[in-house]
């Protein structure tokens, strides 16, 4: 059924693309047709591949960096009261500066190559992740919290245990909800970082078949790179309904 | 079979001593230099008309709130951290830990070897035998008030302060799971508040009304005969008259 809705949709959006195309009579260098597109997506194929795997690559080793970094940042404010006061405001601030505007920077700093579009990733995941888990760990139902400590023998008692057995776990489906932000954002991150300067990936790609007017390749890794994006974001969500059952929206209606 | 799964706490056992214990909640002072021991190995019922501060009491003997002045020891003066079992309405089961994961948290927080064949005789023993690797989701509220109680008994400590623990299952169940904790609690200093006066009746060594504000004690009969006393016949009926009176008049000024 998810199959045939997802067909149905697509193809809905290709007719409404090629009734656009008819209907404005805008020449194929502006606005090239569906036909046009998907020809040149497959004829260069291989070409379109080697770039899309840049550019994921980009993205999945930011996902990862931004996680690690996040969790543990989120972590380490819940834990000690001094990080709150030293690393909250930097959380917030990151936030503040838009990774547009730092793009360049990255570029000059971290070169042409990945690191730069690495960066950006990360950079553009770290927030939505720090957050959300920091979110998860400090809502912890208290009366949990109360429970551990009479098994600890006392309040402060054994934090880290707390924190793995207890707070951790509770916090999962709030994590689960910023990584979920995280796989939607992270190709932003590395397709800014292409277009601001680089030599390979679905954004140098675009730039350069627009400056070609191959206005044709240019859909055609737009396509892909949107295509890309759903998949990852899929993935994503369906990794986390298998890792975390115990989610509310994940747990069967009836209770036997 | 394990000591803990026979008959009766076999380990040392303690008094509960409340010394001049003050306590205020929200500019309200609960208790004033409030006094009272609660025996060893019996069950002490208390009860009162809502905000008079019985939870906040079981919490004080908890060790989960501070109290202004005053302190909680056992009988041999010594404070009671580590040797205290909580139980509360909720049954506060983790939704990501299996049963058997839940009976064995205590354990995983102090660090300790998990005993698993100790957790799955429990189990046995109020009444889960093949539910161990199911998750609190995918039991009723009955079963996770025994998975609760399986927990509570795991602890393998000298007092169990209970707060309401039946209050949230259906008529049946609760007279059932009476019955089972009286059995599997007895020889532990057991401090039950519950709103329920059949269940004070029926459980209770001891029963105590909380009036007043501050609060103070006023103890009402019990029915002949040792606990879990049947609920019909003999003087039970007397008694629940008595016990009602006393609430009644703990009651009067309070808006209904």
């Amino acid at each position: 059924m998810k199959g045939v809705r997802l067909i149905v949709t697509l193809g809905g959006l290709f007719v409404l693309w090629q009734a656009i195309v008819w209907l404005s009579g805008a020449p194929p260098y502006l606005l090239p047709g569906p036909v046009d597109t998907l020809r040149v997506l497959f004829g260069r194929a291989g070409f379109i591949a080697g770039h899309a795997g840049v550019t994921l690559a980009e993205i999945l080793i930011g996902l990862g960096l931004g996680t690690v970094l996040g969790i543990a940042s989120a972590v380490a404010i819940a834990l000690f009261r001094p990080a709150r006061r030293w690393l909250l405001p930097i959380l917030v601030t990151s936030q503040a500066i838009p990774v547009f505007a730092i793009a360049p920077l990255l570029v000059l700093w971290l070169g042409y190559g990945m690191a730069s579009k690495v960066g950006m990733a990360t950079l553009i995941i770290y927030f939505p992740v720090a957050s959300s888990f920091l979110d998860g760990l400090r809502r912890t139902d208290p009366r949990w919290i109360d429970l551990a400590q009479t098994m600890t023998g006392g309040p402060k008692r054994r934090p880290l245990a707390v924190l793995r057995y207890v707070r951790m776990p509770a916090a999962l489906p709030a994590l689960a909800s910023g990584l979920r932000v995280a796989a939607a954002v992270a190709p932003i991150g590395a397709v800014v970082g292409e277009w601001v300067g680089s030599g390979a990936g679905l954004g140098y790609l675009m730039l350069q078949a627009n400056a070609r007017v191959q206005i044709d390749l240019m859909f055609a890794a737009l396509i892909t790179l949107a295509a890309l994006a759903v998949a990852l974001y899929f993935t994503v969500d369906f990794v986390l309904r298998k890792a975390i059952p115990w989610q509310p929206d994940t747990l069967p209606q009836t209770n036997p | 079979m394990n000591d803990m799964t026979a008959a009766g706490f076999t380990g040392t056992r303690t008094d509960v001593v409340i010394d001049r214990l003050s306590l205020a909640f929200d500019g309200v002072a609960l208790f004033d230099r409030f006094s009272a021991v609660f025996p060893s190995g019996q069950t002490t019922c208390l009860l009162g008309p809502s905000g008079i501060g019985k939870s906040t009491l079981l919490r004080a003997m908890a060790g989960l709130v501070a109290p202004d002045a005053g302190r909680v020891q056992g009988g041999d003066g010594a404070p009671l951290a580590g040797r205290i079992a909580y139980m509360d309405q909720s049954d506060l089961l983790l939704p990501w830990l299996s049963a058997r994961e839940n009976v064995l948290l205590g354990a995983r927080l102090r660090g300790e070897t998990p005993d698993v064949a100790a957790a799955d005789r429990l189990l046995a023993r109020v009444g889960l035998e093949g539910h161990a690797d199911k998750r609190p989701a995918a039991l009723s509220g009955g079963m996770r008030q025994r998975a609760a109680l399986a927990r509570t008994l795991m602890e393998d400590r000298p007092v169990v302060l209970m707060d309401e623990p039946f209050s949230a299952v259906d008529a049946l169940t609760r007279f059932r799971l009476q019955a089972l904790a009286c059995e599997v609690l007895a020889g532990r200093t057991v401090v039950l508040v519950t709103h329920d006066p059949q269940e004070a009746l029926r459980l209770g060594h001891r029963l105590f009304v909380l009036t007043g504000s501050p609060a103070q004690l006023d103890e009402s009969p019990v029915p002949r005969g040792s606990p879990p006393r049947a609920p019909t016949g003999g003087d039970f009926p007397a008694r629940y008259e008595d016990l009602m009176t006393r609430l009644a008049v703990g009651d009067a000024g309070v808006p209904a």
